[in-house]
């Protein structure tokens, strides 16, 4: 087990419980290991129920083959109807009103100019504000409408019949703020005399997805939320038992998830039900928390998300925009759309947190590790989340661990989570700091990693590595090349963990016509799960994957898993395969009648139901369904758990980046990436390869250029648009070569497991930041590298080399 | 973004009898629509000249080349003549911004757009430019800052087009309603902000920039400009380098080196030029020239990097210009 995972809230958030009602088992044998390097069979016990065991993805017809997606067409075609597009009959347009200061008590909110704007219809103060930490004693801070604790927060919101009187009329709200004294800054956050965020100790609940807070009861000192400790062993004494020890300091910076899509919401309460249009990763998440904030019974709350535009992590629940919404909604008596703009997302939903790494590991001279101690400070803005000790807890095994976990408030919105939550932080030092320690131990990277490593599947990732062309032609001396532009290849590993969300469900229908579709709430984010779905139904019912109707994005659906964790084709997926499996013997049954024999009697493969007797001539899936003696007969399934929980529970992945490094301008090209990723059984490897390619895109983006930045003077975010918020473009993609590892472990009924966060983004920093050593012979312990960053490293007067 | 009215123009002489009370000219729009959604310009009034053919086109001209100001970055980037005879131009205009904006940008808007200082972009801050006494900049985040020449505002002069019309000795031709036509040479059109922080240049409310005349290089004549930002796709800027070399043999007879990105107002590097004059281009002359265009340089508190890569832009640039240098992949945007 994932020893010290800093997402409990993640696994809150998804329900790792459930259990098996099913008293009758049986034995599968089922194909376990990595095909080409450690293929085997294993045994499990299984509900009776299961469907028999696939075998692996080169013996399947549409499972495991690349599909394209399910979607595509109207996505390309401007078909696809996403929040934003969403046109209701008397459809209102809304604007926030947000802070323009960093720290204030409000006095007062003047709406009358705004109330009677022409065009508005409803204007809302905000009173009860969410996200961000709250205060453990509410009565150190008493106000009537919420404390201003960053530039951007909402404060009050108008709807109007066009977009343009919304926005003149917002501007027409006057507030009158009493301003505090702020701090923005990180590092001045943590002195003594800082302004303080909060008044006294202030904790944030988990949200959904992995964002917010670590453990409760945490001590707080002024702005300084922490440490949160967790200890194996006397660590000292590790030390102590050390050959080699290294010991660095690493820094990352606040990344925002800038999705194509923003924030928002078109919202339509009427009195039996109040419907919702949301863009979000968790449609039961947003029926959840809206039911919950206006006390509806679940019944009359209707969430739908038809397409999504991304969302990273930072679009779970209703959020301020989702509730705003159906408040002005419901005083208007009209449906009411509410949009962020490109400034607000930047502000008020999240972000990836900063971190400040102090990692030293011990070693012996054989690589064994005996200590590992991190003292790590990151800030997530009011909120908390910032803790980074996943991999170094997580990726390799080690005799003692000491972790300290800090929060730092500063004035600043709050986190979400974040692709990956902490661990591209973690990893970028973890992994530099494994190869200084190769360096120093004068190890191979590669054979160190095998000797303290123990999960199987990056055994082989790396063996795969090892015998890459890219890895082949590495000159493991470093700053090897003469001349001012200097070629360098480093790797990095990457650990995800095996969440699941129970609470996935779906219903699978065939029709008499010999049509098939399945519904589920579940949303798909743009990992391409449509597709997925409608695979699973063609290998069940033997029709091309465009001809299966993929119903999903809405509550009225079976439930389905919140995205976030990498759990939802490794949630739901067994779910359908379990529910078209039980669908396709009802139909057998059926049908049974009319073709004479017993239902026990009739299998349905390939698209054919075959007599077992031989009673029949195969008989096409389609002409059998026009036997049916209903016009429709359907099944519901929720996920059950895993076969064998104790086992296979983290993911690995390792990637190479070979980069260029121009010492002169400080530019650093990433050339080439190899990515090589498992995830149980890939159900469509295009989107698997996808995944990955975004992954390593927004982890090289993440890595050279994403910064947010705050004005130290006015708490102001100066670059809260997209020009100079710098993202990777297509000049910065480079060649990306990923190579997936199938791997099989048995765990449920597709096998399937999840990609998205393992997806490059954990990696890309350190594999590019250990190929500038290699290149340059100088460490880079900084992101985003910039060109001041990479000049400043190179300015300096050399350390010693490490040889490797 | 405010409430405004819209007059569609499709002459030149309807657009100067729309130009007055406040109204302003949009052309490509690209530079204006992004200051009005930013909130930091509310005109009432624009007068759109983006439809006037008039203003479109480039003509060779016995004596250089006359560009129309609707003219789009990208028509300058891929015409024939301006790629053969003013490298530099078609350089400066053809990694400007990304494919799409140079479709839409035009050369006058280019040259006329506004300052790219995030304070000056952003309704929260007042500053001088804005009419104010402050700068945000030399106390807050300036590592996109000025390094020479900038006084009291060390924003950087954002137009690459204007960087190789600098070097090219253009002339701006300015036509109003009241006044006609007129020429201003482009070393005078720029204000530097100590001599008047409310002007950009000298071009007055009601004057539409029509046109950009070019002189005919002189025999022998090789050009280029280069743009580093910190990546490639669709950057601004950390520094850009305009080389102009009149070659006489292997010895170059004149040199002009330009900078946008280091000061508030293009500007020519004469202690660069002076190493380069009568000497023949290596690359030890190109690395001093490089060197010397650093002379008084006052780096503010985060952008130091600057005063490393500029060097290394000109030093490139002049190889490239030279033609011993391919063009550097940093520059590829
Ligand atoms: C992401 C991004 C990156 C960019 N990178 C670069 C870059 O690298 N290099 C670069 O040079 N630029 C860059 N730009 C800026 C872009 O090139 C300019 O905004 C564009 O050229 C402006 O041209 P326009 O025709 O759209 O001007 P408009 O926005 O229409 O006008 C600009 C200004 O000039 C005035 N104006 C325009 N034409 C006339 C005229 N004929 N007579 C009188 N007044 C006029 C307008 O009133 C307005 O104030 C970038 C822009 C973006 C968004
Ligand atoms: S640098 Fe210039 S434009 Fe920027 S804040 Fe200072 S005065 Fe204003």
């Amino acid at each position: 087990m994932a020893t010290h995972t800093p997402h409990s809230t993640l696994d809150a958030l998804i329900n790792v419980a459930g259990d098996t009602t099913d008293a009758s088992m049986k034995t599968a044998k089922m194909p376990i290991g990595i095909p080409g390097f450690t293929l085997h069979e294993e045994e499990r016990t299984v509900p009776a129920s299961e469907p028999p065991v696939w075998p692996i993805n080169k013996d399947l017809s549409y499972v495991g083959k690349p599909q394209e997606r399910w979607d595509g067409r109207a996505k390309a075609t401007g078909r696809a109807r996403y929040t934003a597009d969403v046109q209701l009959p008397g459809m209102l347009y809304a604007r926030f009103v947000n802070s323009t200061v960093p720290h204030a008590r409000v006095l007062s909110i003047d709406t009358s100019a705004a109330e009677s704007y022409p065009g508005v219809k409803s204007v809302h103060v905000i009173e009860k504000l969410l996200g961000g930490a709250v205060l453990r004693d509410p009565t150190l801070e008493q106000n009537r409408y919420p404390i201003v604790r960053y530039v951007g927060q909402p404060i009050a919101a108008v709807a109007a019949t066009t977009p343009q009187a919304a926005e003149d009329a917002a501007a027409k709200i006057k507030v009158k703020y009493e301003t505090l004294p702020f701090v923005v800054d990180m590092d001045q956050a943590r002195e003594k005399d800082s302004p303080q965020v909060f008044p006294g100790a202030a904790d944030q609940a988990g949200t959904a997805g992995g964002g917010g807070s670590s453990a409760s009861g945490v001590p707080q000192t002024g702005n300084v939320h922490g440490p949160a400790v967790h200890k194996q062993g006397d660590v000292e004494q590790g030390f102590k038992d050390a050959d080699v020890i290294v010991d660095a300091h690493y820094t990352t910076q606040v990344q925002t998830h800038s999705a194509l899509e923003t924030h928002g919401v078109v919202a339509d309460w009427k009195p039996d039900l109040l419907t919702v249009y949301a863009s979000t990763q968790g449609t039961a998440s947003v029926r959840e928390e809206l039911a919950a904030y206006f006390q509806l019974p679940m019944s009359k709350v209707r969430v739908i998300t038809e397409f999504m535009g991304g969302g990273f992590g930072a679009k779970f629940g209703a959020g301020n925009p989702g509730v705003v919404a159906a408040t002005l909604s419901r005083k208007a008596g009209a449906p009411v759309r509410l949009m962020l703009d490109r400034q607000e997302e930047h502000l008020s939903v999240g972000n990836r947190p900063s971190s400040d790494q102090r990692l030293r590991i011990g070693a012996k001279k054989d690589g064994t590790i005996t200590a590992i101690q991190l003292i790590s400070f990151g800030t997530a803005g009011c909120g908390t989340g910032a803790g980074c000790a996943g991999p170094a807890s997580n990726l390799y095994k080690w005799a003692t661990l000491h972790v300290e976990e800090n929060d730092v408030f500063i004035n600043a919105g709050p986190a979400a989570a974040f692709r990956a939550p902490g661990h591209p932080q973690g990893a970028f030092a973890l992994e530099q700091s494994i190869d200084e320690l190769a360096a120093s131990l004068n190890m191979d990277l590669l054979d160190l990693r095998d000797r303290i490593d123990e999960n199987p599947v990056r055994r082989v990732q790396r063996q795969i590595i090892r015998e890459s062309a890219i890895w082949k032609s590495r000159n493991p001396r470093a700053n090897a090349d003469v001349g001012p532009i200097k070629r360098g290849i480093g790797l990095s590993q990457s650990v995800w963990y095996r969440h699941l969300a129970m609470d996935s469900a779906a219903e699978v229908r065939v029709h008499k016509d010999g049509s098939v579709e399945v519904l589920s709430a579940v949303q798909d984010i743009g990992s391409g799960i449509k597709t997925v779905l409608a695979q699973i139904l063609a290998e069940q019912f033997g029709v091309p994957p465009a001809q299966v109707e993929v119903k999903i994005g809405d509550t009225n659906y079976p439930v389905g898993p919140n995205s976030g964790g990498s759990v939802t084709t490794a949630s739901l997926t067994p779910a359908v395969r379990d529910a078209a499996w039980q669908a396709a013997q009802k139909f057998l049954a059926s049908v049974a009648p009319a073709l004479g024999v017993k239902a026990s009697d009739l299998t349905l493969t390939d698209g054919m139901v075959r007599s077992a007797s031989g009673k029949f001539q195969p008989i096409a899936f389609r002409s059998a369904a026009a036997r049916m003696d209903t016009n429709q007969v359907s099944a519901q399934s929720r996920r059950i758990p895993d076969y064998d929980p104790r086992k296979y529970d983290t993911y690995g992945g390792v990637d190479v980046a070979e980069v260029a490094v121009d010492t002169e301008t400080g530019r650093i090209h990433v050339k080439h990436v190899l990515a090589v990723h498992d995830c149980g059984r890939p159900m469509n490897p295009v989107a698997v390869i996808s995944q990955i390619n975004g992954g390593v895109i927004q982890g090289i983006s993440y890595t050279l250029f994403e910064h947010r930045l705050l004005d130290p003077n006015y708490g102001i975010m100066v670059n809260s648009n997209l020009d100079k918020y710098k993202i990777a473009g297509s000049y910065e993609v480079p060649k990306i070569e990923v190579q997936l590892t199938e791997s099989y472990i048995g765990q449920s009924s597709t096998d399937a497991s999840g990609i998205g966060e393992a997806a490059g983004i954990i990696s890309a920093g350190a594999a590019i930041a250990n190929a500038f050593y290699n290149a340059t012979g100088v460490r880079i312990r900084q992101m985003p590298m910039t060109p001041a960053v990479v000049l400043a490293a190179l300015n300096q007067p050399k350390p010693q080399m490490e040889a490797l | 973004m405010n409430s405004f009215s819209l007059a569609d123009c499709t002459t030149v002489e309807a657009a100067l009898s729309q130009l007055k009370n406040g109204a302003v000219v949009k052309a490509g729009g690209v530079d204006l629509l992004d200051r009005m959604k930013n909130g930091t310009d509310t005109p009432n009034r624009l007068v759109n000249i983006r439809n006037i053919r008039e203003l479109r086109g480039i003509q060779s001209t016995p004596d250089g080349v006359t560009i129309g100001a609707l003219t789009t970055l990208a028509e300058i980037a891929d015409d024939p003549t301006i790629r053969a005879q003013y490298t530099i131009l078609s350089d400066a205009c053809g990694h400007a911004a990304t494919p799409h904006i140079r479709n839409m940008a035009t050369i006058g808007g280019n040259v006329l757009q506004e300052l790219q200082c995030w304070y000056f972009r952003s309704a929260e801050f007042q500053c001088i430019r804005k009419g104010k006494e402050q700068c945000f900049a030399f106390s807050g985040l300036n590592q996109y800052h000025a390094i020479m020449d900038y006084g009291g505002c060390p924003s950087v002069a954002p137009s690459s087009s204007a960087v190789a019309l600098l070097a090219l000795n253009a002339t701006i031709e300015l036509t109003s309603a009241a006044k006609g036509k007129r020429k201003v040479a482009i070393q005078n059109f720029y204000v530097q902000p100590d001599a008047n922080p409310h002007r950009f240049n000298v071009k007055a409310d009601e004057e539409l920039l029509t046109a950009i005349h070019i002189p005919k290089p002189a025999p022998g004549t090789r050009s280029a400009y280069q743009k580093y930002g910190e990546k490639e796709s669709h950057d601004w800027a950390i520094a850009d380098a305009g080389i102009l070399l009149e070659m006489d043999g292997d010895i170059c007879r004149r040199a002009v080196v330009t900078m946008g990105a280091a000061s508030p107002v293009v500007r020519r590097s004469k202690e660069a030029e002076a190493v380069l004059t009568g000497k023949p281009i290596t690359r030890d002359t190109a690395r001093a020239a490089g060197k010397a265009s650093m002379t008084g340089a006052m780096p503010l508190s985060m952008n130091g990097y600057k005063v490393q890569l500029f060097p290394i832009a000109i030093y490139r640039t002049i190889l490239l210009a030279a033609g011993q240098m391919e063009r550097d992949p940093s520059a590829a945007g």
